[in-house]
């Protein structure tokens, strides 16, 4: 709160602080995230176990079927957002250069943005019978 | 300690390693039955078994020791005994877990 009995300017307040209050915020994803990755790797892998092949027909006539591409997608937006988080506490960590870290972290979201955005065109492609 | 790093370093092999090759099914399977074709003859050539087998026991080790952090989330078990206990429960679960899965591909195959 601003008081007229400080003479301190907003900056200077600001920087008193503490945190952004986004650590709790970061912390609870990672968790919704990992109960996402958890539920929707096991439909995947039992699915993946119950097909009677991994060939090409076979692969694709099964993530064609809606019920498949839609968790599917869920399932790439989970890890790779999980993974985002993941690995930003590892660089806020190890890198200690305030230059690289922002080098880092956004290399770190491009990457995973440019996969992810890859594998969910990929599932949608051949949901929607472009293959 | 070890217990943090493995499942960072865990966490890291499945990021560049598990996305990376999800990914990259994923497009071989939306570009053409060639392509396709190539990913799986990777996948299981020598090298490609042994990501897999790599991956998977990342993806249960992480499993785990992402179990022992909410279970450190509950403030319970910080006492040296239950942390040593609950650290060993972790490797077991994520090497039985691994053991199990590959049984589970080989029945599937009708390899067993």
């Amino acid at each position: 709160m601003a008081s007229r009995f400080h003479s301190s300017s907003d900056m200077k307040r600001a920087r008193g602080l503490g945190s952004a209050k986004a650590g709790v915020h970061h912390w609870w994803l990672v968790r919704v995230t990992a109960v996402g990755n958890f539920t929707l790797l096991l439909w995947f892998v039992a699915s993946l176990l119950l097909l009677p092949s991994l060939d090409h027909a076979t692969v694709t006539a099964w993530i064609a079927q809606p019920l498949v591409a839609i968790p599917l997608v869920l399932m790439i937006l989970s890890t790779f957002w999980h993974a985002r988080l993941g690995f930003q506490v590892f660089i806020e960590d190890y890198v200690h250069s305030d230059g690289w870290k922002l080098i880092a972290l956004t290399a770190l979201s491009f990457f995973l943005l440019a996969l992810g955005a890859a594998s969910i065109f990929s599932v949608l492609a051949i949901a929607f019978g472009a293959r | 300690m070890t217990m943090s790093i493995l499942h960072r370093a865990t966490g890291a092999a499945l990021l560049f390693g598990g996305l990376s090759l999800l990914t990259w099914w994923l497009v071989a399977a939306a570009t053409s039955a060639d392509a396709y074709k190539l990913f799986v003859a990777c996948a299981t050539s020598p090298v490609g078994w042994l990501v897999l087998v790599g991956l998977s026991w990342s993806a249960f080790q992480h499993l785990c020791s992402g179990v022992r952090h909410l279970i450190m989330d509950t403030v319970w078990g910080f006492d040296k005994r239950t942390t040593k206990r609950v650290a060993t429960a972790t490797w077991v679960m994520g090497l039985v877990l691994t053991a199990l899965f590959w049984a589970a591909v080989l029945v599937s195959r009708g390899a067993i």
